[in-house]
């Protein structure tokens, strides 16, 4: 579906959302888009709107007006495991992962949208199954080699430290061949080295696999460092669109973050 | 197959090819990648480094030039070696993980004009420095992760490399033969490798080792221990340091063993589990934090499995040994260790990945007796061997049959020792290195004229024949009262104890000997854990009044043996305290090889060592601080020292 989108084109349009959860303005006429291959901040304070922007691009929320373009198609009402097997795949602000299932299980379960044997194959096992097995086995040990964990391979993931959950996280993302991955707060309570390694992982995810990545992050020099272009969001409302350097001098920007009074 | 007329195997091409020929079908290397071990057998290696050397080739390398080698343990790097020295180039092995001067120093020495780097990382370290490496030329790498938008006019794959020197093989049938030729013309007087030492003092040296040196010490080494192609190993200590070079190179090529690359330095504990090597080589501080991890888990086991432990450890210490040494035991012993072996010893082994153990060697520091007779009680045979760079390894090693503890055992075949009056080690054998490059000065002075070597270690041969290492030659000093003060006697009884990391004595010129201490994190912070005591970083629990608590019993053990020793008496520890931060080989403060550099230290830590004398209960310190990447932070803290008693010599006796 994607591979139609060149590089630098437009991949998704979110045009002229808004979003109420009964008298709660979520998201208000929020527009902009992402282009294929870059790294896409979404930046603002707390309560911003941020993590419902995400939901909206992954199908979880339907806003109440507007419309999400997708591959240069309009969204029609999809469920989210539709729009996974789209390319869009996510990680989440506080860890969902299987913590009884080890790193590697819990990144085959990224695989299942390129799993096409049935129950009946999958319990008899010779053939299709196995050879689906063998190569999406080959894939997530890739992305175990990739971003260097194979020490915890077999660990139970509810034993790891919370930065490597987070990374176990990003990888079982990875597993679904994402052509948009969507992380939210990926560096949230992870000291300076561990960000740097995150931010490292995530420059690589880019120019590796050519993923385009939408990101939510508080830490500002981070997000400055790593993203070509960014979204602030302040009370549900688009306050500011562009490059990190248009961002650093925008002055409704800088009022949100410096908490000036709202009329 | 490949078998060409040469004559005498005394280059380590030429083994290379003999084992192709000798051993065709039978697995020569593996590697651990995308978690399944893959491997070549000897005739798949020769393949592979011989297109790797004429890729090399075609770039320009020829006899002579210097070809730096930095990365861990991948069989890449190991070909290497061999695809240089078939052209007559120089590999010089550096250490990975230095900081970019260190590496700089080394690779501007050696005039380098090739660099083979595991992956983007030393990339990226290596072409930081280019500028003032005007002899280098080409880079290569092993890993392509992250490097497809550099700019590749000078830098290549390995893999891309071999798949050239694989078309112009085909494109040109006679390359293979003159390749062959040009092997066959080399010869065993020629320069083979250099090691550049790690240097507790100064900087690095360049030990120049011909083949003859390192084939005659490996073949040694393999008559001395038995070791055929049978043995497998696991290599995963740095390619730069002369042990893993003679185990994973020399004795590789010469016994024809397969060579095992663990998949990353996290993963060793489980690769070489997976392995089981026949044959082992580690530093004793690879042992140590293995027991610490043994007894941490054993501390967290269940009631049954920890009385079982605690029951058959003990008959272990008690005739375990015994047994592995081939001596009597009564008859209930032998039975009861038969059932241990059945129950805790082979499942240990197995954990520890040494259940076909041949025979293990632990060497470049003193090991603690306990933790010696430990490994040995369960079976392994474990021995020490004391050796150099300079002496391509063997200097002594331990015959099997006759280990102590305290003994670096008895001459390596071919080695002969000799004692300066002022008791420093001295050998002469037919592993003694060339000289060091571009450094007279420094050979003439390590060299005699009829080929002994200066070890700058003192010793004493005891009654056996075994030699005993006290401590470096220049580092053994005396108190004001003219009483000894051997610094690293005194450091490793405390480095013994599982809670306790690294040491620095101080002592020498002074009124009594004192010293500062690192926790071991793995130990302590678990001990935190079962105690309930809360820490939010290294820094807090090292000051923590707990720990200092038990520091301080171990202190107190540590006089008590030193006060049964006559000669050892006045050196017991009157002040101490517990640094706030590791001693780190990036703030130069350990060598690479994880040595203390005392001078250094002593220097770093003026103001702690002032504290240590002027009767402060605590000092203020700030120290600076080195990452990785070269950059610079700052560390301070108030650093608490405390007084311990002195016990008579006398008085001890009495109450015995």
């Amino acid at each position: 579906m994607a591979s139609g989108i060149e590089p630098g084109a437009e991949l998704l349009r979110i045009e002229n959302i808004s979003l109420s959860f009964g008298g709660v303005k979520a998201l208000t006429d929020v527009s902009f888009n992402i282009k294929r291959g870059e790294v896409r901040a979404i930046i603002g304070p707390n309560g911003a709107g941020k993590s419902s922007m995400l939901n909206v691009i992954n199908g979880f929320y339907h806003p109440q007006v507007g419309e999400v373009w997708y591959c240069g198609e309009k969204r029609k009402g999809a469920k989210p495991h539709q729009i996974a097997h789209q390319g869009i795949a996510r990680t989440f602000q506080n860890i969902a992962l299987f913590k009884g299932m080890s790193t590697l299980d819990n990144i085959m379960t990224g695989r299942s949208t390129h799993m096409a044997a049935n129950m009946l194959s999958q319990a008899i096992w010779r053939g299709t199954a196995e050879k689906e097995e063998i190569k999406n086995r080959r894939y997530v040990e890739e992305i175990i080699d990739f971003l260097e964990i194979q020490s915890i391979r077999k660990t139970p993931v509810g034993r790891l430290p919370y930065g490597l959950q987070k990374r176990v996280e990003l990888g079982r993302a990875l597993a679904a061949e994402p052509v948009l991955l969507l992380l939210d707060e990926p560096m949230a309570g992870m000291n300076v080295e561990e960000k740097e390694d995150m931010s490292r992982f995530i420059l690589d995810v880019q120019s590796e696999f050519g993923t385009t990545i939408a990101i939510i992050e508080h830490d500002m020099g981070v997000v400055m460092d790593i993203s070509d272009r960014l979204v602030v969001l302040d009370y549900g409302k688009k306050i500011g669109d562009g490059t990190p350097e248009e961002i650093r001098n925008n002055q409704a920007v800088i009022d949100a973050y410096l908490g000036v009074p709202h009329e | 197959m490949q078998s060409s007329p040469q004559s005498t195997l005394d280059t380590f091409p030429k083994y290379l090819i003999r084992n192709s020929d000798v051993h065709a079908s039978r697995a020569a290397m593996r590697h651990k990648n995308y978690g399944v071990w893959q491997s070549w057998t000897w005739a798949e290696l020769f393949e592979e480094i011989r297109a790797y050397s004429i890729g090399l080739q075609l770039i320009g390398l020829k006899a002579g030039d210097k070809i730096a080698i930095v990365g861990s343990n991948r069989p890449r790097l190991y070909w290497t070696f061999a695809a240089a020295q078939a052209l007559g180039a120089v590999p010089v092995p550096v250490y990975a993980e230095s900081v970019a001067e260190e590496m700089e120093f080394v690779l501007e020495h050696a005039d380098v004009q090739y660099a083979v780097c595991q992956d983007q990382e030393q990339v990226d370290k290596v072409q930081s420095m280019t500028e003032r490496l005007p002899a280098l030329q080409h880079l290569l790498y092993d890993e392509h992760r992250g490097l497809r938008e550099y700019n590749h006019d000078k830098l290549h794959s390995i893999a891309g490399l071999q798949e050239q020197g694989r078309a112009a093989l085909v494109a040109n049938p006679d390359l293979a033969k003159e390749w062959l030729q040009g092997i066959d013309a080399s010869h065993g007087g020629e320069l083979c490798v250099m090691l550049y030492t790690s240097g507790t003092t100064g900087r690095p040296k360049g030990v120049m080792l011909s083949y003859d040196n390192l084939l005659l010490s490996s073949l040694n080494g393999n008559a001395f221990d038995k070791l055929d192609h049978n043995e497998e190993i696991i290599a995963y200590l740095p390619l730069a340091w002369v042990g893993d070079h003679v185990f994973s190179y020399g004795q590789f090529l010469t016994a024809g063993y397969c060579v095992c690359c663990p998949e990353s330095g996290e993963t060793i504990d489980i690769d070489r589990r997976e392995i089981a090597p026949t044959y082992f080589f580690a530093p004793p501080r690879v042992f140590e934090s293995l027991l610490t991890t043994i007894t941490v888990r054993m501390d967290d086991a269940g009631k049954v499995k920890g009385a079982m432990y605690k029951y058959f450890m003990a008959v272990a210490e008690r005739c375990g040994e015994k047994i592995l040494n081939g001596q009597s035991v009564n008859i209930v012993d032998k039975l009861k260790y038969k059932v241990g072996n059945l129950f805790v010893y082979g499942p240990l082994r197995n954990q520890l990945g040494m259940s076909r153990i041949k025979v293990g060697y632990t060497a470049g520091e003193a090991i603690g007796p306990e933790i010696f007779s430990f490994y040995r009680s369960l079976g392994i045979n474990l021995k020490q061997l004391y050796g150099q760079t300079e002496a391509s390894v063997y200097i002594t090693a331990q015959p099997d049959g006759e280990i102590y503890p305290d003994t670096v055992g008895k001459p390596s075949i071919d080695v002969e020792l000799l004692l300066a009056d002022d008791g420093e080690v001295l050998y002469r054998s037919p592993g003694v290195f060339m000289g060091y490059y571009k450094n007279d000065e420094a050979t003439r002075s390590t060299k005699t004229e009829d080929g002994w070597v200066h070890t700058g270690d003192a010793g004493f041969i005891d009654d056996d024949g075994h030699l005993h290492i006290i401590d470096r030659a220049k580092d053994v000093g005396k108190l004001l009262d003219g009483s000894m003060f051997p610094p690293k006697y005194i450091e490793n009884k405390l480095k013994f104890f599982p809670s306790i990391q690294e040491v620095v004595a101080f002592g020498d010129q002074r009124d009594f000997a004192t010293v500062m201490i690192n926790i071991d994190l793995t130990s302590v912070s678990n001990w935190a854990e079962r105690n309930n005591i809360a820490y939010a970083s290294y820094q807090e629990l090292a000051s923590h009044p707990q720990v200092y608590d038990m520091i301080r019993e171990h202190v107190d053990q540590v006089n008590r043996d030193l006060s049964e020793e006559p000669r050892m008496a006045g050196a017991q520890i009157k002040r101490f305290l517990v640094l706030h931060k590791e001693l780190d080989a990036d703030d130069g403060e350990l060598t690479r090889t994880q040595k203390v550099r005392r001078s250094f230290i002593a220097e770093r830590y003026l103001p702690l060592i002032e504290g240590l004398y002027d009767g402060s209960t605590e000092r203020f310190i700030s120290t600076e601080v080195v990452f990785e990447d070269g950059r610079r932070g700052e560390i301070s803290a108030t650093v608490r020292i405390e007084e311990m008693e002195i016990y008579g010599a006398s008085e001890l006796r009495e109450s015995a």
